[in-house]
């Protein structure tokens, strides 16, 4: 009898005591379930271009010797310091103490060169291999230095070292990174439930400063609508990217939630085939260009958000030049210059649209603004897979309308190969003497000087700057406002109350 | 969802009365309206459905814009207009389909009864028959892309068991009844006594059948079209207006609130018409004209 009271008042210790936990875990939460729009193919970010796989893992999972701050400055990581040579071409860099992989082992200048070597090797299904392009030769000086010989100078070289593309990797675990990503990030992989979610929880072993979440979850919701109820529901605490911009302004009415409008590196181009014609004629791509109202662009796809743009190149980064009266919205400079090509009665043409809402309802726009000037287009709605199928490496594409994120990427217009194929070799050798600049103020003459010929030859329709529009918790800070590069950087997010 | 059974319409009982007769008038009158609208939209709407003007849009219902305007400034009355000619050029052709392959294979297998082709042609029906019409029209675009064409063709081949079914079951019927009879003792051979004889008699039901087909090809139409399969941009389709209005429903309500009306009245008018030919035309509820 006795015993039993004591086991009564032992359970209802406990008991209190339980109550009392979740009080406290409910004053100050720990976890995050952040939305994405879409689903990673893999976790690996050193073997592909997918966007998503840097939204889960960038800083969170993995990181490379220097990283991208929220404001797009670069950052020591693994790297605590460096030296860069007299003439520019030897970089040593010195690496954290006490680093570790979350199996486990340590990081140290070994990995350093496996990860570096395997990105550039001959072989290597890195996505961004012009990151690498000038690495002569990565030597180990001794566990915690590394010294990294470049074939000439190349003044963003810190800046290529902080892509997702170039996070360190363990010779060990770097084949298996697909599925079970092994980093030195604050998060470690737990659990990746295949079109639902990702799992990722605290490192407790982490180098660097402890972040204030336990637990993070990446879920996946391509539907717009499905998303936004999502948010209603508190689902999901956050949508960086939130795919319906129309369903903005009912967020920034609630109370309960807040809206984040900052910029991305997504420049939103109406692509063009420069090897098809008519485009081949820089007649016709000038009078494509002069036929499009970016602003209505903006205002009917986006709702407003997104900075109307003349070249490729994010109006935020300070080389940017405004171009954009290059192509000024004018019907019949449009007309006319059609008719000089030979296209007075105009000509019929594809425009492939891919499923984010700037392509689909910024397409329809389009095409209404292309009939204006007698040019018919036939629209397709194609899934990513077709997409990059079809019109990325199939280049069987007139027109298509796509966001390029990566930060910095006006290197794309110097490879002829590449889906829009625009072929100039004065363009190719300004991003050598670009490569090989390591002045800050020649570099931003050079920079501005490649603007320049792009928008001037009219290679493919500027339309906007792709704004981060995204929503979340009120209660949650440190999500980053801007987005120098993809990334769901969450080193930094706490709740606060 | 597209091959409904022919006996499961809610007509009245034979000879209705004055309900059904009402029935037959209100759903002739709602299906005349979209006609004529699907018509006149080929000579005039209030306004260029292509033209975008984004400075207009999201606009209530007003004097100028009767159904309000889209996300990009588009009338919406003038899209209607054009929907309607979408949705009923691809169910009629679409019920065409239907009864152009379906009513020959129906009277074939009749005539043939308990025959090997009989067989062979009543067991493709119903393999085709067993798959959700949405999954083949999933399929069919899958391989030949997304547009109009192959909504029309994917809804028309669900149409064809449909017709073949309800054919042989009528015309097997006929086949024992004594004026075939004395066609066949007079030479006639089952071929022409299929057109000649026995066709004529189905008229009525095949009607029946295929205004209650016309509707479920617009269901169809609207379903392919909200899924992004049927007809492409710039072509308005009443199930793409409904599924492009779906993350602006709770601030501009009238976006859903005028294609998902027009969806209900044209199937309400044709279903409305069908049961109401059913009641006046049909042998078998003993109103036989």
């Amino acid at each position: 009898m006795s015993s039993d009271r004591t086991r009564l008042a032992g359970g209802t210790a406990l008991l209190v005591a339980g109550l009392a936990l979740a009080q406290a875990a409910f004053a100050q939460r720990t976890d995050i379930v952040v939305g994405m729009g879409l689903e990673p193919p893999h976790l690996d970010p050193t073997t592909a271009a997918a966007a998503a796989i840097d939204e889960v893992v960038y800083a969170n999972l993995f990181e490379g010797l220097t990283r991208f701050a929220p404001d797009g400055s670069i950052q020591p990581a693994l790297a605590e310091s460096w030296d860069i040579s007299e003439d520019g071409t030897v970089y040593t860099f010195r690496l954290h103490e006490g680093v570790t992989f979350h199996d486990g082992s340590t990081l140290d200048a070994q990995d350093v060169k496996f990860s570096l070597d395997r990105a550039r090797s001959e072989d290597s299904t890195n996505a961004q291999k012009g990151l690498f392009a000038g690495i002569e030769d990565v030597t180990v000086v001794d566990p915690l230095t590394v010294q990294i010989t470049l074939d000439q100078p190349d003044g963003g070289f810190l800046f290529s070292m902080a892509w997702g593309d170039a996070v360190i990797v363990a010779e060990e675990t770097a084949d298996a990174a697909k599925t079970a990503p092994v980093g030195t990030g604050p998060f470690r992989f737990e659990n990746w439930v295949q079109g639902d979610r990702i799992e990722l929880v605290k490192y407790p072993d982490y180098w660097g400063d402890p972040v204030a979440l336990d637990r993070a979850v990446f879920k996946f919701i391509s539907d717009s609508t499905a998303a936004f109820a999502a948010m209603m529901a508190g689902d999901v605490d956050t949508f960086p990217i939130f795919p319906a911009p129309e369903n903005l302004a009912q967020f920034e009415a609630d109370p309960r939630f807040r809206v984040i409008v900052g910029s991305t590196e997504g420049e939103t181009i109406l692509s063009t085939n420069n090897k098809q014609p008519p485009f081949d004629d820089p007649k016709v791509r000038q009078a494509l260009a002069h036929a499009i109202d970016r602003q209505a662009v903006i205002d009917g796809a986006m709702f407003g958000y997104g900075t109307p743009i003349g070249t490729h190149f994010a109006p935020h980064h300070p080389a940017y030049l405004d171009l954009k009266a290059t192509s000024a919205h004018d019907p019949d400079k449009a007309r006319a210059l059609l008719a000089e090509a030979g296209y007075a009665d105009g000509f019929t043409t594809t425009l492939k649209l891919p499923p984010p809402s700037y392509a689909r309802r910024g397409g329809e726009i389009i095409a209404a603004q292309l009939r204006e000037v007698g040019i018919e287009t036939e629209i397709t709605n194609v899934e990513w897979a077709q997409w990059l199928e079809q019109v990325f490496r199939g280049k069987d594409f007139g027109l298509t309308i796509v966001s390029h994120t990566e930060p910095m990427d006006i290197g794309i217009y110097a490879n002829p190969d590449y889906y829009f194929q625009y072929d100039n070799p004065d363009f190719q050798s300004l991003m050598d003497a670009l490569r090989a600049e390591a002045d800050p103020e020649a570099r931003t003459a050079l920079l501005q000087q490649a603007q320049t010929i792009i928008a001037e030859d009219f290679v493919n329709g500027y339309l906007f700057q792709l704004a981060k529009s995204g929503v979340a918790d009120a209660r949650i800070e440190g999500l980053w406002e801007n987005a120098p590069t993809q990334a769901n950087d969450l080193t930094g997010v706490r709740w606060t109350e | 969802m597209i091959g409904a059974d022919p006996q499961t319409g809610t007509g009245g009982a034979p000879g209705g009365g004055a309900a059904a007769f009402a029935g037959l008038w209100i759903g002739a009158a709602l299906v005349g309206l979209f006609v004529a609208a699907a018509l006149l939209s080929f000579v005039w709407t209030p306004y260029d459905v292509t033209r975008i003007d984004v400075a207009a849009k999201l606009q209530g219902p007003s004097a100028a814009h009767w159904f309000g305007t889209d996300h990009f400034g588009r009338d919406l009355f003038s899209m209607i207009m054009v929907g309607a000619r979408t949705s009923l050029a691809v169910a009629l052709v679409a019920v065409g389909i239907g009864m152009g392959v379906g009513v020959p294979l129906g009277l074939t297998a009749a005539a043939l009864r308990g025959g090997w082709l009989d067989e062979l042609i009543m067991r493709a029906n119903d393999l085709v028959f067993a798959f959700p019409a949405l999954l083949i029209a999933v399929m069919i675009t899958a391989v030949f892309g997304p547009s109009a064409f192959n909504a029309i063709l994917a809804i028309g081949i669900f149409n064809i068991p449909v017709f073949a079914r309800l054919t042989r079951g009528a015309a097997l019927g006929y086949w024992q009844l004594d004026f075939i009879r004395a066609a066949q003792v007079c030479g006639k051979g089952r071929a022409r006594i299929s057109v000649e004889h026995v066709l004529p008699n189905l008229f009525n039901i095949l009607i029946v059948q295929g205004t209650i087909q016309f509707s479920l090809g617009i269901l169809a139409e609207a379903g392919l079209s909200y899924v992004g399969l049927g007809a492409q941009p710039p072509l308005p389709s009443w199930g793409r207006m409904l599924a492009e209005s779906q993350t602006m429903f709770s601030f501009a309500p009238h976006l859903a609130l005028f294609p998902g009306l027009s969806i209900l009245l044209a199937v309400l008018g044709l279903n409305l018409l069908g049961d109401g030919l059913r009641d006046r035309l049909d042998p078998r509820r003993g109103l036989a004209p």
